[in-house]
């Protein structure tokens, strides 16, 4: 029963952790119709910021040697601020677009974000100290559960909540669910369409460096492709949750989380090393079984 | 009547070998003059137009984005490494293999022939599944197909290797054998788009309903391209592993989708001449990038731009050519013979 306790913890942990970074992915797609790949070098840049560009394996703090808030704040804006940036450069000429020729520029811009980090960084993993005193273990109910995993669940569940009330309570985030309702409709009526689209690059700027510095925390090494398995889970997360669906996003990346984790505990040995094949397989099964994902929103305008 | 007869050949004939002449003649060229570096990179150029005219089978004639077709590839490369490799190691590094593959070589041939067929039945197995859906929703799950192949060839260590590279794959791809890759996957794209089924395929790509309504099955016509483009890419998997003598499973990820589907956007997705000129265009510009990555002297200077400005230039390329001209270089249209004026020229793919 213990373990069992434990297995749900990490489940729970990871969960929350693609929850996020599905939340942003969801959020675009609701009022775009795009399915951000770039999400991930978000958090890889993120990350990358914290740190002075140079060779060195152990590279120097920048953002990271700041004081705690402000190095929060400072990744958050770096993030925030490339979001935007690449909403204007590469996705704003390319908004009327069908979905599909939007995945692919999505796919181009992290290829050149990719890039440009192994540009500027080089290409080699770095390892960097922040925030360890985090990884310590603490003893909750009698299980030994890592600082970190309870920080993950608690930014996310405050995160979580934040959002729900933006969303429901203020005028933008009524804008941006009526965009997502109907983005012609919403036009029509009097939505700034820049404005609620520029909004919700920002959201997923916020929740990409919170993911940043939360992955920083818990692996200590800067890798170029470090964003790109917690984007791709993320991404089918939000396609079994429904795409545009947040609630469908945040489902979606739990049950991700979850299934990955308890498929580790629990496969067959042989089988163990193949585990990411059958979250991926049940992506597949889920798109036959219901094309529009677990929760369908009214807008569907696509069969997804 | 003879003449007429013989331009309406000509006429049919004209989009491939408008196609294939010049890069025979850059094939012969290259052998001639050229030096082992260019020869190398006309060879991969054209290894890569096999994959590209592929990938268009699927793309150009069905209008769903696949992202999963280099996993095709991977699979007819492995194939073909299993049954050509190192036969004094594989006993040994690769345990899991069945015996007909780990104790014995085959023939070159027999092996080309036999990897790409495994790669077209790995391509129905996957159609048979995933044509059921269309527009996103197809083009998400090829992509899950994609990173099934990768977390699958990337962890079966017993006969994969892992994510090591397996070296000492034969290596018989000259740029002779692979123009002729080239010209048979050209070929192949041309006689599918003229067939019936192609035109099936396309009338569903404009109009799903319309199609539907005319008696045509989007599964069976959609299942067939794919099956097609994948045996034509896994040819080009076949021929990049006798090319390169190694291989290993990050070689067919994230990277090649992307270049080669750079190169089909560049060139137009509905074209079969957009797919070639966008291999030629891309390798061009990757080629010239090489070089001012090697360093260019001006005068007492030495230039050289940074490793990685060529990928970046690559994607912004990509962004523009989505934005200001959806269709690519070519448009829609494939290159026709030239008619008397007011007839026929320029209108859309057949």
């Amino acid at each position: 029963m213990r373990n069992f306790l434990q297995v749900m913890v990490d489940a729970i942990a990871l969960g929350s952790l693609l929850a996020l970074v599905a939340l942003a992915i969801g959020l675009v797609f609701g009022v775009m119709r795009l399915i951000n790949f770039a999400q991930g070098d978000y958090i890889t840049i993120g990350a990358y910021a914290l740190v002075v560009p140079a060779a060195s394996l152990t590279p120097t703090l920048l953002i990271g040697a700041l004081p705690i808030p402000l190095m929060v704040a400072g990744v958050l804006l770096v993030v925030v601020m490339l979001a935007l940036a690449t909403e204007r450069v590469a996705f704003r000429p390319l908004r009327d677009s069908d979905p599909a020729t939007l995945l692919i520029s999505s796919f181009a811009v992290s290829y050149f974000l990719q890039h440009m980090i192994m540009l500027v960084h080089t290409g080699r993993p770095k390892s960097i100290g922040i925030g360890q005193a985090l990884t310590t273990p603490i003893e909750v109910l009698g299980l030994r559960v890592p600082g970190i995993q309870v920080v993950t669940m608690g930014v996310t569940a405050v995160l979580l909540i934040a959002l729900v009330l933006f969303l429901k309570r203020t005028p933008m985030g009524i804008q941006m669910r009526a965009a997502a309702e109907n983005f012609q409709m919403a036009r029509l009526l009097g939505v700034p369409a820049n404005r609620v689209i520029a909004m919700a690059f920002v959201i997923s700027g916020l929740l990409g460096g919170t993911v940043s510095l939360l992955l920083i925390v818990q692996t200590g090494t800067l890798d170029i492709r470090m964003g790109l398995m917690p984007v791709i889970f993320a991404f089918f997360a939000t396609v079994i949750g429904g795409m545009g669906s947040l609630v469908g996003a945040a489902l979606g990346g739990f049950l991700v989380g979850v299934s990955s984790v308890l498929l580790q505990s629990y496969l067959p040995e042989g089988l163990r090393p193949f585990r990411d094949a059958f979250v991926f397989g049940l992506v597949i099964v889920i798109l036959l079984v219901r094309p529009k994902g677990l929760i369908v929103i009214g807008a569907a305008r696509e069969r997804v | 009547m003879h003449a007429g007869k013989g331009i309406a050949i000509l006429e049919r004939v004209w989009p491939v070998l408008v196609l294939v002449v010049p890069l025979m003649a850059v094939v012969v060229l290259a052998d001639l003059y050229g030096s082992v570096m260019f020869q190398r990179t006309v060879t991969d150029a054209l290894i890569k137009i096999v994959l590209v005219v592929g990938l268009y089978i699927f793309i150009g004639n069905s209008g769903i984005v696949s992202f999963g077709h280099i996993g095709f590839a991977g699979i007819a490369a492995y194939f073909a490494t299993w049954m050509t490799c190192c036969a004094m190691m594989k006993p040994i590094t690769m345990t899991g293999l069945p015996d007909f593959l780990r104790l014995e070589t085959y023939s070159l041939w027999s092996t080309a022939l036999v990897s790409v067929a495994i790669a077209g039945v790995a391509a129905l197995v996957i159609g048979l599944v995933l044509m059921r859906l269309s527009g996103l929703a197809a083009s998400i799950s090829t992509l899950a197909a994609l990173f099934i192949f990768h977390a699958v060839y990337a962890n079966w260590d017993s006969v994969t290797m892992g994510r090591a590279s397996i070296v000492g794959v034969p290596t018989y791809v000259t740029v002779w054998v692979a123009l002729g890759g080239a010209v048979l996957a050209i070929a192949v794209a041309w006689l599918y788009q003229i067939s019936s089924y192609g035109l099936a395929t396309r009338a569903a790509r404009d109009d799903e309903v319309a199609a539907q309504a005319s008696g045509i099955s989007l599964y069976w016509n959609r299942l067939i391209a794919f099956v097609l483009s994948g045996m034509v890419v896994g040819l080009g998997g076949v021929l990049m592993v006798h090319f390169q003598g190694t291989i290993s499973v990050n070689a067919f990820y994230l990277n090649l989708t992307f270049i080669t589907l750079a190169m089909l956007v560049v060139g137009g997705m509905r074209s079969l001449a957009g797919a070639v000129v966008g291999v030629v265009v891309l390798t061009s510009v990757a080629d010239v990038f090489r070089r001012l990555e090697a360093g260019v002297d001006l005068g007492a200077m030495r230039l050289s731009t940074p490793v990685g400005t060529q990928e970046m230039f690559l994607a912004a390329l990509m962004l523009l050519i989505l934005v200001f001209r959806k269709d690519g270089l070519m448009g829609r249209r494939e290159l026709r013979l030239p008619r008397f004026p007011g007839t026929g020229q320029g209108r859309e793919a057949p």
